[in-house]
């Protein structure tokens, strides 16, 4: 399922250095024309499908249509990424809808701090089994029973 | 033919970036990432720089950009040596059960982080019904019970599991530029091209180098251990689906054989990378099918509704595969839903309406809405395409059952698969279960490459790691690592080719396009290059004709292997002639040159076992059967980079853990 970008909504990301689908795709599709201040995906066969793009649009100027090799035509798959949810529309080629809501994090963005409240690491213990965190609060590593 | 040279008379020359580092993670998936964060841990007081360099933008880098909907390996209540029988039954006898065990005792503590940075995890209530991972509930951690969908197995709303599992990595390399005054130490979007070897101590990694994909840079890293994470390969086999929707392969089509052919070229051993994984899954959605086995408890079956792995195609299955017919294995089954494709029977169908209508004669209305939500988060958490599959074709599971079908095949380690690096293993655990003691050559998870370690997909023989082994992998590799770098103190690596060599290696399809480009009047064909897209188009009719994929039903034999490996060696030739418009391409290019490797490997290890280990992966046509007696072994390979000599050869496998 190729992701497209619809031309009357994409502003190029006002001109930024890196567009946010640019910045975030995993295998390096979009890209901006600089003529036009339009993003395209520069290999529709390439694309996973994976919604990166589409889910970080600010514009949400940006959809997926299914793979003409094997998908007909008239679908379409389309997300809401919230802060702590995501809202998915589905419209099936009849004009069936379906729409779930599930949750995609508990904590606030950006608020992971990996080593609050962790043990410190004893670097005389770094060739025994256990991580840090193992370690720190005295788990032992079991071993297979002989 | 002539050899090209790059001396930046056509194409542009890069600037060049030295960085010198202690721990080089490779990769920002999911080992990398856990490799950064144990790594932080430990490096910090002791002022250890580490350095990250990833291809893409490591929130949503890897296997895990889309999301997962469970996590595959949680042990909870289980025995890690329970979880060794399992990975062994699956992946046909033959795995090092010592790391194995080693990650199983490992895994959770993972699992329990991402659920304080915030992932959702799915919990039991008391009256036993399911509550997502929003509900207020106690943690893992705290004695939550997870739902499980398997023994193993547990459920997530893992939309933003990658997300997650980066915040925290990249604010641990936060902490360690803070410790150690580095100002720069996590890239994203520079694809490392090879390992440098040390030009002093043989054997013994020195640096990595790579470019931008984004400005023409080329980056030099130098440093004293490098921990590898990333990736197996995709598309090295033609895809089931060759226009479009080539994209929408299983595995990730950004994973492109990095992980090995990185280790390969520096002479790291290789081991069982005969193994590939062919997984089941919802034909060219490639949706999953695992929750709807077993959550769901749908029944797959043949087009007149019977059961494919029953009655004579067990008995017939049982003949040459006894006694891993019986072990139901993701291969066997395989194997006996090919039996009735190739009789005709097909399509086969994943009976999702009758799973569905038996699931809802216990359920009220409010339970079944509930249920079928589950049903479909299973694909928007990780495979969407697959729910806009169902959209475009009016599918809805509790009305309509699906077709399955096998996949084209891939190259992995941390799944249902294998492949990979030989790597010393646990001291404690070797010498516990009487493992041989070559198993341990003092660093756990190091190749046989001084200072090089393996995490993730490519760590070999220990598959079904999944994304929280694989995470926990590289805490372990990160821990040797630095133990390593410990113990060497006075090292420093060096490198002696000079940085313009090393950067005109790797602008060499930016020369060569630069300089005949204008010889036609079309630039895709000319006869003296050949473009990324068609070296990838050669290099899968080679492997799919020759060394077994779809379009031979995964059949391949002694004879076909010679004549496929023959034509690959012209093609990796050919390689040396590919050319490249713009930095994208310039990706590609690489990426394909390192699917060649990926894929040549897996041919000659295959060649050399000469046994169908794992029917319905893959059968060699002139040893049908699975033969214990001489190949109940690892098959490890070893490439020299001095002599360009390739060796296969067997090594004992040792049954750690009793039945
Ligand atoms: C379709 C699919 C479904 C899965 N479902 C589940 C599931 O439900 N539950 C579960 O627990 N596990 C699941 N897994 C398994 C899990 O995703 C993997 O085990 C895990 O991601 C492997 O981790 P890794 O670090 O080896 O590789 P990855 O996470 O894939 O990371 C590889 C990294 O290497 C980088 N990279 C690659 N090449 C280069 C290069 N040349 N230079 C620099 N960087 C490079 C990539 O950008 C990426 O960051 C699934 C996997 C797949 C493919
Ligand atoms: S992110 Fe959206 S608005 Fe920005 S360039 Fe891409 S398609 Fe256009
Ligand atoms: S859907 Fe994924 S692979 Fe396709 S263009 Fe968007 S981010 Fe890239």
């Amino acid at each position: 399922m190729p992701s497209f970008v619809i031309t009357e909504k994409c502003d190029g990301c006002k001109a930024q250095d890196k567009t946010a689908c640019q910045y975030i795709c995993p295998n390096d599709l979009m890209v901006l024309n600089r003529d036009l201040m339009k993003a395209y995906n520069q290999e529709p066969e390439q694309c996973w499908e994976c919604y990166n793009c589409v889910k970080i649009c600010p514009q949400q100027a940006m959809e997926i249509r299914g793979y003409a090799d094997f998908v007909p035509l008239g679908g379409n798959v389309i997300p809401l990424r919230g802060s702590d949810s995501i809202m998915w529309t589905i419209k099936f080629r009849n004009g069936k809808l379906k729409r779930f809501k599930f949750p995609i994090r508990t904590t606030p963005e950006g608020s992971v701090d990996p080593f609050k409240g962790k043990p410190e690491a004893n670097i005389a213990n770094i060739k025994k089994p256990g991580f840090f965190t193992h370690q720190g609060a005295g788990k032992a590593m079991p071993l297979p029973k002989k | 033919m002539e050899k090209e040279s790059c001396t930046f008379s056509y194409c542009q020359k890069p600037a060049i970036v030295e960085h010198e580092t202690d721990v080089l993670i490779i990769g920002g998936g999911m080992s990398a990432c856990g490799s950064a964060f144990e790594a932080a841990r430990w490096a910090n007081p002791q002022k250890i720089r580490i350095t990250m360099v990833d291809k893409a933008a490591t929130d949503r880098s890897g296997a895990v950009a889309m999301g997962l909907s469970a996590i595959n390996t949680y042990m909870g209540e289980n025995d890690p040596a329970d979880y060794v029988k399992y990975v062994r039954a699956d992946l046909m006898g033959i795995t090092r059960e010592d790391l194995v065990y080693d990650l199983g005792r490992h895994v959770d503590d993972s699992v329990h982080l991402f659920e304080e940075w915030g992932l959702p995890i799915w919990k039991k209530a008391p009256d036993g019904h399911t509550m997502d991972g929003a509900q207020e509930a106690p943690k893992l951690s705290e004695g939550g019970k997870p739902v499980r969908s398997g023994k193993w197995q547990i459920m997530i709303n893992g939309e933003s599991y990658k997300v997650l599992v980066a915040e925290a990595a990249k604010a641990a390399l936060k902490e360690n530029r803070e410790a150690t005054g580095v100002a720069e130490n996590h890239f994203e979007r520079v694809f490392i091209v090879k390992l440098i070897l040390d030009e002093k101590v043989p054997n013994r990694i020195a640096g990595a180098v790579g470019f931008s994909v984004r400005e023409n840079k080329v980056y030099i890293f130098k440093a004293k251990t490098i921990l590898l994470g990333s990736g197996g390969a995709v598309n090295v086999f033609r895809p089931r689906s060759t226009q479009e929707g080539q994209g929408r392969a299983w595995y990730p089509v950004w994973n492109s054989g990095s992980g090995y052919a990185l280790g390969i070229q520096a002479g790291a051993e290789l081991t069982m990378m005969e193994n590939r994984f062919v997984p089941a899954r919802f034909k060219d959605g490639y949706g999953p099918v695992g929750a709807w086995f077993l959550f769901f408890k749908a029944k797959a079956t043949n087009a007149y509704g019977e059961d494919y792995c029953t009655g004579e195609n067990f008995e017939a299955t049982k003949k040459l595969y006894s006694p891993y017919a019986e072990k139901m294995g993701t291969a066997i089954r395989n194997h006996m839903m090919m039996m009735d494709m190739k009789a005709g029977k097909g399509p086969i169908l994943m009976r999702t309406h009758d799973a569905m209508a038996e699931l809802a004669k216990t359920m009220d209305a409010k339970q079944i809405k509930h249920l079928e939500a589950e049903a479909w988060e299973d694909f928007l958490d990780m495979c969407i395409g697959q729910a806009g599959v169902w959209a475009g074709m009016n599918i809805e599971p509790d009305k309509t059952p699906s077709e399955i079908m096998p996949t084209e095949p891939y190259l992995l380690g941390s799944h249902a698969g294998c492949a990979g690096f030989w790597t010393s293993g646990p001291a404690d655990v070797i010498e516990a279960t009487g493992a041989p003691k070559e198993w341990d050559w003092g660093y756990n998870r190091m190749s046989t490459v001084s200072g090089l370690f393996m995490m993730g997909d490519i760590c070999g023989a220990s598959g079904h790691k999944f994304s929280s082994g694989s995470h926990a992998e590289g805490r372990i590799a990160a821990k040797s690592g630095l133990a390593f770098i410990l113990d060497n103190k006075d090292f420093k690596p060096t490198v002696t080719k000079s940085a313009d060599d090393l950067a005109a290696e790797i602008y060499m399809p930016f020369e060569i396009y630069e300089r005949y480009k204008t010889y036609t009047t079309a630039p895709e064909v000319n006869p003296n290059y050949i473009k990324p897209k068609m070296l990838q188009a050669r290099m899968q009719k080679i492997a799919d004709e020759y060394f077994g994929g779809v379009g031979t039903w995964y059949m391949t034999s002694k004879t076909l292997l010679e004549e496929g490996l023959k034509q690959l060696a012209l093609l990796k030739e050919d390689a040396a002639k590919t050319g490249a418009k713009d930095l994208h391409e310039l990706m590609r290019a690489w990426e394909n040159y390192h699917r060649i490797w990926s894929i040549e490997a897996h041919a000659r290890h295959i060649q050399f076992r000469e046994e169908s280990r794992y029917p319905g992966y893959y059968y060699r046509g002139d040893f049908l059967a699975i033969n214990d007696k001489d190949w109940k072994c690892f098959v490890n390979s070893k490439y020299d980079p001095a002599t360009g000599d390739w060796k296969c050869f067997k090594k004992e496998y040792k049954q750690l853990i009793p039945d």
